[in-house]
């Protein structure tokens, strides 16, 4: 029997030989077939390894060194329970976009842009996750971020794609650049990199908080946290669905690992300060991530946006558990912290099932503006279904799995009283408060987007003549819907598969939920709250067919079919139907005259043309403006400035060298 | 111990002596009074070699002071003579900077590398610190040279300077290989090789030596 370790890097080591070979395939007709094919089987033996590793409650943690790397230090590999979930996560989500690839890559412009660097990124991804020393996890790390930005350059001949990619260059540049300099404080003056090595070591709690910091700009520029978010719209939707799909929900999941991984594992007990850094961020990223989406009309971009907020509620979360965690209360942390890892594969279910229904819109429409969309139920039922369903469970709706993660949370939240500190006694209820405001902003943010796009009328003329995607795609999505359910009503056994994880990294777990009688959960106590998925989809299942049976029975043969009243208007066009910017008034009204400076013109015309009115909205993207152009103008005038040392004189290079050399010397002379 | 004093004292002479000339080159605007005082430099360093080849009984030093003296004080200043001599440039006038300001940053330079060299190296052999901080000024004064002159030739001179430079660092400090010492003189000759070619090409560009021809021709200017 294979150990658990190598027989991940063998899957690792198949999909790099994958990425070869789609190279030397890459013109041909099979290679779409062939490769996604086999990526999906090596996803799935991947699969297989991490959630035997997880469900077979192995405690004893396997390593593995390849002599590769730095000479003296090889690469490190370890496979531990927080490494095998978040395998479990890479890898399903991986299988499924291979299964959805083997449909939606037909329609392909260009395969050989794709598929070699498809499982590349997923090669990268794993291979982040197994990585046990500083080294090799920086390097895996950059390799994942030059995959995927490849991946999102497949299209670069598009409008914004090559702004997309280079602004996601540039960020993920940054975010390695607070990485490395984070693994150098946590290594120390002896520079052993090895994370047995670094997890030994005390650090000071100067050190400690300035990783803390580093890491929320590393980790958390790759996940997308407030206001390191900026990439991550317009690079998520410039890639192709599968990947956009890989992208916002497996990748800043492995960036949420490595937050983890330092955080939690790596840097020694925490200090509940740390705890509301994390969960000031966390709280601000969720509402002005949901805020954003709720303003967008791009089908992906929105998606983009979504997952910005579940990553904030990811890290409050996490910063529940840190705050629990300092104060010795292992329960609770236990408690935030399994909901944070629940909310992790929740949101890798349902945000790629999402992404997937966005590329299936795509292809059968050539359309991601959900304002020339429309009526799609009628001609993609079955995607309409299960989009439907994506919709449902990202909403925290009961009976699927947002619900029960997003439920954890707030048992999490509820424990805040027992906390000692007064700020965050203070500060969890509030931080709850903005969670609740979040996750119903969401609702309404799904209700659009399913609204808009497959319901009422077509917009236009591609919206009319769509048709039902392929069989391969919509088996990856149903796959994926039925997870969401399935996650939602049978919560216990994945939150005892979550318990492996929470007894390595906090040493606390919650009680064993399969003994509960009748299929509920019961985090805490009993007195605290408990919750049946199971039951409540009984519940809903039964009145909602009751309601059905009594309207058929009593109503249906009572229907008359009569011109529905027009408000005086007769014969609507179809673009005067709701759109997604009406839709989202009120709330724009309410939130975004300030966090957007969202202001309504009506352009009138001048009396006697016949011209029609105009409503034009006018929204600033304040991030951007305020912060972002006026770094990268004052880089520029940096350069303007320093463009001139590229015209000097042959005797001026010389005397610069000399300058420098000179005061070199002085600083040495006056410093030693 | 009387030994050990006087072949201090004379190896020190040799290398405050190298200083003395570099300093020499420093105002000499005439290009042949600067190539003689570079041949002047170059037999300097070979005394200097051939006394710390025979108070270190290294006999293999005896080879770099023979190429120190061959090269550098012969047939390098011989050839630059030819080469002024046939580009006619032999009288021009040619350092960018004045002589005072010369002389006080090259002093400024000195007691620079004085108290650098003293300071980082307090625990070595006195010795070797004394001849480093001597090498460090030459090297600083051949670094000066090359900035406050125009002419291309003078260039050369001041970066053949600065080598004689390295080269006293590398004979003071025992148990310098061979190797590198000999790699460093071919490596210098390979360079003059190039550098003389590179001048009779300018010259045949632009019909002068002077590196501002050259900015010119970028379209800049100085």
């Amino acid at each position: 029997m294979m150990s658990a370790v190598v027989l991940q890097m063998a899957c690792v080591a198949g999909l790099l030989g994958l990425a070869v070979l789609a190279i030397v395939l890459s013109r041909s007709t099979i290679a779409t077939a062939v490769i996604y094919s086999a990526t999906m089987v090596m996803c799935l033996t991947a699969l297989a390894g991490s959630l035997r590793w997880l469900l077979g409650g192995a405690t004893d943690a396997t390593g593995l060194i390849l002599p590769i790397g730095l000479p003296w230090l090889g690469a490190h590999f370890r496979m531990d329970a927080l490494a095998a979930f978040f395998l479990v996560v890479v890898n399903l989500g991986g299988a499924a976009a291979s299964l959805y690839g083997l449909g939606y890559g037909d329609h392909e412009a260009s395969p050989h842009r794709v598929l070699p660097f498809f499982p590349a990124f997923l090669a990268g991804m794993n291979l982040v996750v197994l990585a046990d020393d500083a080294f090799s996890y920086l390097l895996c790390w950059e390799f994942m971020s030059l995959a995927s930005w490849a991946l999102v350059m497949a299209h670069h001949r598009e409008a914004g794609n090559a702004r997309a990619g280079y602004v996601y260059f540039v960020m993920a540049s940054f975010g390695t650049l607070a990485l490395l300099l984070a693994f150098g404080l946590m290594a120390g003056p002896t520079g052993d990199y090895g994370f047995a090595a670094i997890r030994n070591t005390p650090h000071t709690p100067y050190v400690a908080a300035l990783v803390l910091i580093l890491m929320l700009l590393g980790a958390g520029s790759k996940a997308g946290l407030v206001p390191l978010h900026v990439w991550l719209p317009l690079a998520h939707p410039a890639a192709p669905s599968h990947v956009s799909a890989l992208m916002s929900g497996v990748m800043t999941k492995v960036a949420i690992y490595g937050f983890i991984r330092v955080v939690f594992d790596l840097l020694g007990p925490p200090t509940w300060p740390a705890s509301v850094v994390v969960l000031g961020i966390g709280s601000i990223t969720a509402v002005m991530g949901i805020l954003y989406a709720m303003m967008e009309t791009d089908l992906k971009r929105l998606l983009a946006y979504s997952t910005i907020e579940n990553v904030g509620i990811i890290f409050v979360s996490l910063g529940l558990a840190l705050a629990f965690q300092a104060n010795g209360q292992k329960l609770s942390a236990a408690l935030a912290f399994t909901a944070a890892l629940f909310h992790v594969l929740n949101h890798s279910f349902f945000k790629s099932l999402l992404f997937f229904g966005a590329g299936a819109v795509l292809t059968s429409t050539g359309e991601r503006d959900m304002d020339k969309l429309g009526g799609l139920i009628h001609r993609m039922p079955l995607t309409s279904f299960v989009v439907l369903v994506g919709c449902v469970a990202i909403s925290a709706l009961p009976p699927f799995n947002g619900f029960v993660s997003e439920w954890l949370i707030f048992q999490a939240v509820l424990q805040s009283p027992d906390l000692p500190q007064w700020a965050l006694k203070i500060m969890v209820p509030a931080v709850g408060a903005m969670l609740a405001l979040a996750a119903a902003l969401a609702a309404a943010c799904f209700v659009k987007l399913f609204g808009v796009t497959f319901l009422g009328r077509p917009r236009s003329p591609a919206a009319e003549t769509a048709v039902e995607v392929d069989r391969y795609s919509l088996a990856a999505m149903f796959i994926l819907a039925a997870l969401c359910l399935l996650a939602g009503i049978l919560p216990g056994p994945v939150m005892d598969a979550l318990s492996p994880v929470a007894v390595e990294i906090l040493g606390g777990r919650l009680p064993v939920q399969v003994h509960v009688p009748w299929l509920s959960i019961v985090p805490i106590s009993e007195s605290r709250g408990s919750y049946n998925g199971l039951l409540v989809m009984v519940f809903v299942a039964i009145s909602a067919s009751s309601a059905v049976y009594f309207i058929h029975r009593f109503a249906s043969h009572a229907l008359r079919r009569g011109p529905a009243w027009n408000c005086g208007f007769g014969d609507p066009v179809p673009a005067a139907q709701y759109s997604s910017g009406s839709f989202a008034q009120p709330i724009r009204r309410v939130f975004g005259t300030l966090l957007f400076r969202a202001r309504d013109h009506v352009e009138m015309p001048a009396p006697g043309d016949t011209s029609p009115a105009r409503l034009r909205i006018e929204l600033h993207d304040l991030v951007w403006e305020k912060l972002y152009q006026p770094i990268s103008g004052a880089v520029g005038f940096a350069a303007d400035r320093l463009n001139r040392l590229q015209f000097l004189t042959i005797r001026r290079y010389l005397s610069l060298v000399f300058g420098t050399l000179v005061a070199l010397l002085l600083v040495l002379a006056i410093w030693s | 111990m009387q030994m050990h004093s006087l072949a201090f004292d004379i190896s020190h002479t040799l290398a405050g002596g190298l200083v003395l000339i570099s300093f020499m080159m420093l105002y000499q605007d005439r290009l042949y009074s600067l190539l003689n005082v570079f041949a002047l430099h170059a037999l300097v360093l070979a005394m200097s070699v051939a006394w710390q080849a025979f108070i270190q009984d290294a006999p293999h030093l005896y080879l770099t002071a023979v190429i120190a003296l061959v090269f550098k004080a012969i047939v390098i200043p011989v050839a630059l003579h030819r080469i002024v001599k046939r580009l006619g440039i032999h009288r021009d006038i040619e350092s960018a900077v004045g002589i005072g300001p010369t002389m006080l940053a090259g002093m400024g330079l000195v007691a620079l590398s004085m108290v650098l060299m003293l300071r980082v190296t307090a625990d070595a052999d006195p010795l070797a610190r004394e001849d480093l901080a001597f090498a460090l000024s030459v090297v600083l004064l051949g670094l000066l040279v090359m900035v406050t002159r125009r002419n291309a030739v003078s260039q050369v001179v001041g970066f053949m300077s600065l080598e004689n430079g390295l080269v006293l660092a590398a004979t003071g400090a025992k148990g310098m290989p061979l190797v590198v010492e000999i790699s460093v003189a071919f490596s210098i000759l390979i360079a003059f090789i190039v550098i003389g070619i590179f001048l009779f090409r300018i010259r045949e560009r632009f019909d002068s030596v002077d590196v501002s021809a050259l900015d010119d021709f970028r379209g800049e200017r100085r």
